[in-house]
């Protein structure tokens, strides 16, 4: 008795569920997501909106906007993506891994451009950074470390060994400092490198640097940007100049660092999202770096790890942190 | 609400119906609070992921990642059975060495499947939509899972399993070593969600670090939610119950994500849920009440 009453509320779910479904299809739409709601994701949300503003696709002119995060839960970004492969936008936009390659796993037709993915060749989004000839493109937030070497020339002219203090779990971090190996040598300068496994392990990889390096490099690796202070209690004491990859470095005592801006990476995502409205196919498209990196630069903690940094590239930064 | 996210639905709803299940077994079968299910879904995954990767043939990588699961619950059993560690903490311990194990398993926090072959592209018969087949492949599956775990819990050794759960005592007393049916148990339990796990892996692109964050939760709500709907003691009503939790509970999660035409935002995601899963709850009570006082008015 009990369960045939519960197959009839299963029934009246269905039901329900049916009466939802809408067919409507909608002349401009963009739909995104994230895996989580976080400053930097957020910022690169809020770029793509107003990339599409700037070209003139605003709700106010019909552009049907949509928003959803995956709080954190890999379901829930599964889920997501059914949802905007079934609402059937012009453009997905999925930003960071886990959203972008669910989206990329659930549709080979709808337009997706990715965003905040550091290596979308090693995800499976697309086979290279060229043209795709799919329905994927995005802009990828990896560091050009040809850059990232000059920097560290700019603030240590006479460096001859660079130390990195990194977490051998994490694939991002391990790729950087593989490459950083093969192209240090390129500039007269070798990589001496100091595991540390947990946030914990930071200050005594770093210490275990100390008298064998001329300045420390870091990635934007979790750990390392976690226990950063540690990090600055090692550089201060022995005077070993910091250079850093995450900005928000700088403020907690690192000298120098390039980093991404993410608002300004919604924008280039958003440039391609509104050429795809416009009719450009996606796969004719390559995948983007990040060209705009922001110079964030600390004088007071150059006083610290004893370098006289020049005024000329105080100056030429985007932020001084006093 | 399009047809392609309620098919989405169904298909995420009945992997985490293999969850379900395996919450069953632990937790209302067994009587062991276990945890290990929030590392056992993403070990599942990894393996299956991995596998697959080296090129191993997709049902052989599933397989390994139930095998793998059956050998992190015997553990966390073992913990408990054989090192005396309270039942609770020794699965805590499990989940949290499986975090670890899982990243040296994947070797980076992400394995992609986007284009590699996986057991539904296999089984993708031309002519028929994927999203249409998927969920099919996974009924079938969770179909035959359920009348498996009906058959072997009505055998002598599923019966001896029972008793171990629902009075270790007397069970002991009639000659069952509970401590080895605790260690079986466990096994089979967490099969199940690694089975689930990789699946899970499979159907949506990829392992990830990430993905068992929560699992044990959302298998107990869909354990709950399918008690309080069929109100069963007959046990292969409450192994379709629980199924049928898991997927009520994904239709409500797309039903939450549908809900901005009420003004609703993505960050109100959890809590529409949330308040979906209480209605289901409350549900039976109302139905209860409705009842009582129609028969007073007799």
């Amino acid at each position: 008795m009990k369960t045939s009453l519960s197959a009839k509320v299963l029934l009246g779910a269905a039901a329900l569920v049916a009466a939802l479904a809408s067919t409507a299809a909608h002349a401009q739409s963009v739909a995104v997501t994230s895996i989580v709601e976080h400053p930097a994701l957020d910022a690169i949300k809020d770029g793509v909106r107003q990339a599409l503003r700037k070209a003139g696709y605003t709700e106010a002119k019909g552009l049907k906007w949509q928003f959803q995060t995956a709080q954190g839960n890999t379901a829930i970004a599964a889920q997501i993506a059914r949802k905007f492969v079934g609402d059937k936008p012009d453009v997905i936009v999925a930003i960071a891994t886990p959203s972008a390659q669910a989206v990329v796993a659930a549709t080979k037709s709808i337009p997706v451009v990715y965003a905040a993915v550091t290596d979308p060749v090693a995800a499976q989004l697309v086979p290279s950074m060229e043209p795709s000839g799919t329905n994927v493109t995005g802009v990828s937030d990896r560091l050009a470390l040809e850059k990232q070497i000059a920097l560290i020339k700019q603030v240590v002219p006479d460096a001859k060994r660079i130390g990195m203090v990194y977490n051998p779990g994490e694939a991002n971090s391990v790729s950087v400092v593989k490459q950083m190996r093969e192209l240090l040598p390129g500039s007269g300068m070798s990589l001496i490198e100091a595991s540390a496994a947990r946030t914990v392990d930071v200050g005594a990889a770093a210490r275990s640097l100390v008298g064998k390096v001329d300045a420390i490099y870091t990635s934007t690796d979790n750990n390392v940007v976690s226990a950063y202070e540690s990090l600055v209690k090692v550089g201060n004491d022995a005077g070993i100049p910091l250079i850093a990859s995450d900005t928000d470095s700088v403020k907690r005592g690192a000298i120098a660092a390039l980093g991404v801006d993410y608002h300004d990476m919604g924008l280039q995502a958003g440039r391609q999202v509104v050429e795809i409205l416009k009719g450009r196919a996606p796969g004719t498209m390559p995948s983007e770096t990040s060209g705009k990196l922001q110079l964030y630069v600390n004088p007071e903690a150059a006083k610290k790890q004893g370098v006289a940094l020049p005024d000329a590239f105080i100056k030429s930064a985007a932020h001084v942190i006093r | 609400m399009s047809w392609y996210s309620l098919w989405g639905a169904l298909e995420i709803g009945l992997i985490f119906g293999l969850v379900a299940l395996s919450v069953l077994i632990s937790f209302r079968i067994l009587r062991f609070p276990d945890l290990t299910v929030d590392g056992s879904f993403p070990l599942g995954a990894a393996v299956a992921a991995t596998l697959i990767g080296a090129g191993a043939d997709p049902f052989a990588a599933t397989l390994g990642a139930a095998l793998a699961g059956a050998l992190a619950g015997a553990v966390t059993g073992w913990l408990n059975v054989r090192l005396r560690i309270m039942d609770l903490l020794a699965s805590i311990l499990m989940m949290i060495a499986l975090y670890s194990i899982n990243l040296r398993i994947m070797g980076a926090p992400n394995v992609p499947l986007i284009s590699e072959p996986t057991v539904f592209s296999v089984l993708q018969p031309p002519g028929v939509a994927d999203y249409v087949m998927r969920p099919l492949l996974m009924l079938a599956a969770v179909a035959g899972v359920k009348l498996a775990l009906d058959w072997y819990l009505a055998t002598h050794h599923g019966l001896a399993l029972r008793a171990t759960g629902a009075n270790p005592r007397m069970a002991r007393a009639q000659g069952i070593a509970t401590g080895s049916m605790v260690v079986t148990g466990l096994a089979i339990s967490n099969a199940l969600c690694a089975l689930a796990g990789a699946l899970f892996a499979q159907s949506q692109g990829g392992a990830d670090i990430s993905m068992g964050i929560g699992t044990i939760v959302i298998g107990l709500a869909a354990v709950i939610v399918g008690e309080s709907l069929f109100n069963s003691r007959r046990l292969a009503v409450m192994t379709l119950a629980v199924v049928v939790g898991a997927v009520l509970y994904r239709l409500f999660v797309a039903l939450a994500l549908n809900a901005d035409f009420i003004g609703l935002q993505a960050q109100d995601l959890n809590l529409v849920t949330a308040v979906l899963v209480t209605l289901a709850l409350v549900l039976p009570l109302l139905r209860q009440r409705l009842r009582g006082s129609r028969r007073r008015r007799c």
